[in-house]
């Protein structure tokens, strides 16, 4: 356990990436294969089963401190984090560590402590808390509360595995991707080739595109490119192997049970084959061919639910839009140039002829000019815009430049005017960087999005500042600002929704600038959102998700 | 009739006629230390602890400076002021006024751990305490300013072993000099910024006994600075003027290190929690001492100390004051210069 907050530590503090990388592979160095297996689950967001929850840690922490809940709040909001709280309130220890467990036993207990009763939980856990140092009950509380969010990306940890394995990248990649468990399999299990054949489940890395970054006429002859829509869905992979039926999303998870829009496909579709897509709410359209996205927030609807009702299978129904073949007949087809895939993509859809299942459209082209004004109509489309491909790219391992690239169109502005400010997590604690913003109603001011993201460290600093000087009530966390500083937010989308006082949901807000030029009677009105959520989105959603009233 | 007043140009005495660290200019300032939140431009008259008035010539100019020594006291219509080591940084007093059987007592900024430069922290009876509350929260526990300063020592011995120059970004006056000690046990060669080096000189000439620093000049050479230790402000981070030690890690001192998200906003290599301030068991530690019977809490957490204290049947109220400001350093492009 040392060893391993040591390493958090380091990856916690380090600002380069060289130093992170160092890091790991010296831990990989030292560790024991049991607690590398598991150090590579963590890293990976395969975290144990929260055994204990955090309202018992909350409470043993301030019956150890002898404070009230209050404050340990008023701690935890400075903090910003959980673990890290605790573990500066619980009392100094004096001594040194009589029974230093490692990771991978310390993580084997809290497996088996979650049936157990409270008192036993309570035992476990604070006679840990009395043998650690500070950082190693801030790293210990981390396994128990969430994920480890310290600015390790797979990649590194990829790269790390790849130097002190000798395997290549790519190679390591797809071994750790999938279905496997820290508790049973062992670290050369997890590397060899074996497991990855025995894991029939087991996804293909995805391939990323990068946003593209100079202007698409340095992309060179347009008639070596592709240009498909950019659709605003769950990017998926769907499997079939051995006869059974696997939906992966992109960030790792298993999601079969929640389309069962998909059934069907583990009778039709042939054994031994992957397909990449977006997972996606489809508006039902009779004619065959054409499909009509819903706003991410139907699909919303659908996911982060155990059980499924009919309600949200007739209002949200789900398609899946067809990208790539990467795996037929058993067979890995990444290397073959994508032309090849995508023809061998387009017999299978056709053969299978679901009304939920579409070949991603290609759209034709010319030049690059004739490409930029097609792009214009991405929002009526219901897409983010477009995606460039090479035709003879072969599908890659994780984010990469060159064949791949993301053209997304500009993003939705609105002015507005900030109301509520709340203090940030991690590297922004006890800086107020979370906000509220409102547009105008009449005389009234109505809230309509929150956005943590967009400013810079000086401007966020300078916000805070405004904070605490301009504060006029104070809910909890949250405070009341002077309605004065205006932002002009940027959006992706705009859907109806009624769990939010202005009748509206934005897809992905965030502060695009500081409009020190506006006061706070020059913002948009709650009418101009109306405005947009008529032009940009109604048009398909025949029946918008939550519409009810 | 309260014997100080909250008002907008700061702690006023109304019977003795004078201000208490005023944020405006006022005609008679009493100053409890020379941070510049605490001693602002513009006033007509100055009172200040004699260590506190060369900083204060240095930086507010030539001024109408009255000092009051340690263990003296002066009536001032009436009220009689005397100031009392705060601990915080050297000069740094508590005010106390007396008036009628009456004691008040004004922290200004203040610690209670001893930190070997400034005159240690001496808690004074009184009625009402008025005490800064900058880390009043359980969760700022200082570790004891040995051990900071022997990971701060094992830090610059990793350093200067991989070649680098160790770079602390540390107020300029006050921590500047209180690191000064240790730093130097090393025997590693210290350059100072021209902020820093600047107080330095102001105390040296003043008689204080402290480590030598240096000021890079045009002739110093970039062999000279391999491998060597700098303190530097905040504000001259990312300047010119800390390039030229590259390659070189940074270390932020600082109580606000002891949070994680800080370090890691800051962007630095190393942080260490070594504050001027006090933290949470210090400040309970000098609010029972004086055995107030009304304690007021101003810049930081005050509303969460104040509830406490309440909590703790000690009446306490929060004040809004405008100190608090002294983590972040301007620096003029000047100070960013070799020395000539």
């Amino acid at each position: 356990m040392k060893q391993f907050a040591e390493l958090i530590e380091v990856l916690a503090t380090s600002t380069k990436t060289t130093a992170k990388l160092e890091a790991i592979q010296d831990y990989f160095a030292v560790a024991d294969d049991t607690d590398k297996i598991w150090m590579i689950a963590l890293f990976t967001g395969r975290r144990p089963k929260r055994s204990v929850n955090s309202a018992l840690l909350r409470g043993w922490c301030m019956e150890l401190a002898n404070i009230s809940p209050w404050l340990f709040e008023e701690s935890y909001h400075t903090v910003g984090d959980l673990a890290e709280t605790i573990a500066l309130l619980l009392p100094e220890n004096d001594q040194q560590h009589p029974s230093e467990k490692t990771l991978s036993e310390y993580l084997n207990i809290l497996l088996q402590l979650g049936k157990k009763e409270d008192d036993v939980k309570k035992e476990f856990v604070t006679s840990a808390w009395a043998n650690m140092n500070r950082n190693e009950i801030f790293v210990f509380n981390k396994l128990m509360t969430g994920g480890f969010r310290i600015g390790v990306s797979q990649k590194m940890m990829v790269n790390a595995l790849a130097k002190t394995t000798g395997i290549s990248p790519s190679v390591i990649a797809h071994r750790i991707i999938g279905n496997w468990d820290p508790a049973t399999i062992s670290f050369s299990e997890l590397m060899s080739t074996e497991h990855t054949d025995a894991d029939h489940s087991k996804p293909y890395p995805f391939y990323l595109a990068y946003a593209i970054e100079n202007d698409v006429a340095d992309l060179g002859d347009p008639g070596h490119w592709q240009a498909e829509w950019k659709w605003d869905g769950i990017r998926g992979q769907i499997i079939k192997r051995n006869d059974e039926l696997f939906v992966w999303s992109r960030g790792e998870e298993l999601m079969t049970e929640k389309f069962p829009e998909y059934n069907i496909l583990q009778e039709l579709l042939p054994n031994g084959i992957a397909i990449d897509g977006e997972i996606i709410s489809l508006a039902e359209i009779p004619e065959n061919d054409a499909f009509a996205p819903l706003p991410f927030s139907a699909l919303q609807t659908r996911i982060g639910r155990k059980n499924i009702t009919k309600k949200q299978l007739s209002e949200a129904p789900v398609g899946f839009i067809a990208y790539d073949l990467v795996e037929l007949d058993g067979k890995d087809l990444r290397g073959m140039p994508m032309a090849e895939r995508r023809e061998k993509l387009a017999t299978i859809i056709g053969q299978i002829n679901q009304p939920f299942l579409h070949l991603s459209p290609v759209i034709n082209f010319t030049d690059w000019e004739e490409l930029k004004s097609i792009r214009m109509q991405a929002r009526d489309k219901g897409s983010e815009g477009l995606m460039l491909k090479r035709k003879n790219s072969a599908y890659q391992v994780g984010r990469k430049r060159g064949d791949w690239w993301k053209w997304k169109i500009d993003p939705l502005t609105i002015d507005a005017v900030m109301i509520y400010a709340q203090k940030g997590h991690g590297r922004r604690s006890n800086l107020y960087t979370d906000y509220t913003f409102a547009v105008k109603d009449g005389d009234k001011l109505v809230s309509f999005a929150k956005a943590y993201s967009g400013l810079t460290d000086k401007e966020f600093a300078q916000v805070d500042s405004f904070v605490k000087r301009n504060s006029i009530e104070k809910f909890g966390p949250v405070r009341t600002v002077k309605p004065e500083l205006v932002f002009e937010l940027a959006f992706e989308g705009i859907a109806a929704s009624n769990r939010h006082k202005s009748g509206v949901a934005l897809r992905f807000p965030r502060i695009s600038r500081w409009r020190k030029d506006k006061k706070a009677d020059e913002i948009n009105s709650l009418e101009d959102l109306k405005d947009m959520l008529r032009a940009y989105n109604n048009q398909y959603s025949a029946k918008p998700a939550d519409d009810k009233k | 009739m309260a014997l100080i007043e909250f008002t907008d140009k700061g702690l006023f005495c109304p019977a003795g006629g004078f201000y208490i660290d005023p944020w405006k200019p006022v005609d008679r300032a009493v100053i409890t230390h020379a941070h510049s939140d605490h001693a602002r431009w513009g006033s007509k008259h100055y009172l200040c602890h004699p260590d506190s008035k060369p900083i204060l010539q240095l930086r507010l100019g030539d001024n109408d400076y009255q000092t009051l020594d340690w263990n003296e006291s002066l009536n001032i219509n009436g009220v009689n002021l005397s100031f009392h080591p705060a601990g915080h940084i050297i000069g740094s007093a508590q005010a106390r006024l007396e008036y009628k059987d009456e004691v008040w007592v004004f922290t200004g900024d203040y610690k209670t751990e001893d930190d070997g430069v400034s005159q240690p922290f001496e808690p004074v009876p009184c009625n009402v305490f008025i005490t800064e509350s900058t880390f009043a929260l359980p969760i700022y526990k200082w570790a004891a300013q040995e051990s900071i300063f022997a990971d701060m020592k094992t830090w610059i011995a990793e350093n200067h072993a991989a070649g680098k120059a160790s770079v602390f970004i540390a107020y300029s006056l006050g921590k500047a000099q209180r690191i000064l000690k240790p730093l130097a046990e090393t025997g590693i060669p210290i350059y100072a910024h021209g902020a820093v080096y600047n107080v330095h000189q102001a105390f040296v000439d003043n008689g204080w006994k402290l480590p030598e620093v240096r000021r890079v000049t045009a002739e110093t050479t970039k062999e000279e600075l391999k491998g060597c230790i700098v303190i530097a402000p905040s504000g001259a981070e990312g300047s010119p003027w800390i390039k030229r030690f590259s390659p070189y890690a940074v270390g932020i001192c600082s109580g606000w290190m002891q949070v994680r998200g800080n370090q890691r906003r800051k962007n630095a290599d190393a942080g260490f929690a070594l504050s001027d301030h006090a933290d949470w068991e210090g400040l309970l530690a000098a609010v029972n001492a004086t055995g107030a019977q009304k304690v007021f809490a101003t810049h930081g957490f005050q509303s969460a100390f104040s509830r406490y204290l309440n909590e703790q049947g000690i009446e306490a109220a929060e004040v809004k004051t405008a100190y608090g400001n002294d983590e972040e350093e301007t620096v003029s492009e000047e100070q960013n210069q070799p020395a000539p």
